[in-house]
């Protein structure tokens, strides 16, 4: 994901500190990991230099000096051609998951497997009921809910995947001990 | 405190074995979701605790009391009072308003014409199809029929509720809206839920899961136990 573009799209309602920037994108972006302060001020920068960003300000209330930063008409202009691309359906099969299997089909056998997966089935299932209970309630912003609802059909698309491996380990299992 | 219970149950349809020996425990106020594929005896289990089908072997326990042993004149009574059924097919009466088909178990009950009538509009319009209180099924979209078949099993206030696929044949946000109401609902007057569905999502909004495979438990909670069991046989 392109956290240059996602600081552009905050920027984009107004200037904002660094902190604030980081704030905004951990609460605007729920499900995806925090960002660290060391990436927003070396995207920031990089934005600056290609003239996206510029300062527009700094003020001292009390601690530090902090600078604000302000979207540029360039910066707008590349934020809005961002949302106008299509993205290439992603490539899931090089995740973890997948490869943690495959690889253990490999050296491991069917039985190494089978228990990875009858492990993982467990913690997605316990992912998505979290995530429900997220998009359930009430008091869920429509940003949580969005985000819970992408996570909970990618979780729902591994899940399906997990279940019908199993089905095949198991009947290699039958094979292999008739 | 154990609200449910299955010791070994077994039931079989002719030469089917549909449960082979399944053994539960269903807690008081728990949401709890059966799933397994398709044909795993999932429907007939429900039926089986909701005292509906009576098994060839082992026992239903209800609140501590044998249902399996009490006559279809008491099973259907206790239906009636303590226990709501959301069924896979077939859910409402035709010939009926979606307001009388939501009255008709109080009715049954012996409720007083006017008080079931309240009710049932209550209970449409808690489930955001109160604008249909008075078409009729044929008239109504299938998520509104589905909706109207909740408000239908929850009229009673039923102490557990029996829900097979309640969501089958719904796009994903109405299933989405129907199953948030349905567990919201559930959870605001503890009703046991038991959600039999094969669907992952479906089955998230429950506390719990149950996974059966060809007609037992399967302690995995993915089914290769069965399987293996079958094979060592
Ligand atoms: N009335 C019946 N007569 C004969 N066989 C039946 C009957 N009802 C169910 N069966 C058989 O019993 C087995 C279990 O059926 P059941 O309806 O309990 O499965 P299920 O898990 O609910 O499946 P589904 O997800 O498709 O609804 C199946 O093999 C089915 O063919
Ligand atoms: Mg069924």
């Amino acid at each position: 994901m392109s956290t240059a573009h996602v600081l552009l799209g905050l920027l984009a309602g107004g200037p904002m500190h660094g902190y604030e920037l980081k704030r905004s994108h951990d609460q605007r972006l729920p499900q995806a990991k925090p960002v660290a302060f060391g990436q927003v001020y070396a995207t920031i920068g990089r934005l600056q230099r290609d003239g996206l960003v510029t300062t527009a300000g700094h003020d001292q209330e009390g601690g530090p000096e902090r600078t604000s930063f302000e979207i540029t008409e360039a910066g707008r202009k590349r934020l809005d051609d961002w949302l106008g691309e299509t993205e290439p359906p992603a490539p899931y099969v090089t995740s973890t998951l997948f490869a943690k299997v495959a690889v253990a089909v490999l050296v491991s056998g069917a039985d190494r497997a089978r228990d990875y997966l009858v492990a993982q089935r467990a913690a997605h299932m316990e992912r998505l009921r979290a995530l429900t209970a997220v998009k359930t309630d009430p008091a869920s912003s429509l940003g949580e809910v969005v985000a819970a609802d992408y996570a909970i059909l990618h979780l729902d698309a591994d899940l399906r995947w997990v279940s019908n491996t199993l089905e095949r380990v198991a009947d290699l299992h039958r094979e292999v001990h008739p | 405190m154990t609200i449910l219970r299955a010791r070994g149950v077994v039931k079989s349809y002719g030469r089917t074995a549909a449960l082979r020996g399944v053994t539960i425990d269903v807690a008081e106020g728990e949401i709890l979701a059966v799933t397994g594929p398709s044909g795993c005896g999932k429907s007939t289990l429900l039926h089986c605790l909701a005292g509906i089908l009576r098994p060839d072997a082992g026992e239903v326990t209800y609140g501590g009391h044998r249902l399996d042993t009490w006559s279809e004149r008491m099973r259907s009574r206790l239906r009636r009072t303590e226990f709501g059924v959301l069924f896979q097919f077939g859910q409402l009466v035709a010939e009926l308003t979606a307001a009388e088909n939501v009255a008709l178990p109080l009715l049954l009950a012996g409720t007083g014409r006017r008080e079931a009538r309240t009710a049932a509009e209550g209970w449409l319009d808690r489930l955001g199809v109160a604008d249909v209180a008075d078409a009729r099924p044929g008239e109504m979209s299938g998520g509104q029929q589905q909706r109207c078949a909740v408000a239908r099993a929850l009229v009673t206030e039923p102490r557990v509720l029996f829900a097979d696929e309640p969501t089958g044949a719904l796009d994903s946000r109405t299933s989405e809206a129907l199953l948030g109401e349905l567990v919201r609902l559930a959870r605001e007057q503890r009703t046991t839920v038991l959600l039999v569905t094969h669907d992952v999502q479906v089955a998230a909004y429950a506390d719990r899961e149950v996974s059966l495979r060809d007609g037992v438990v399967d302690a995995s909670g993915l089914g290769l136990t069965a399987a293996q069991g079958r094979h060592g046989r």
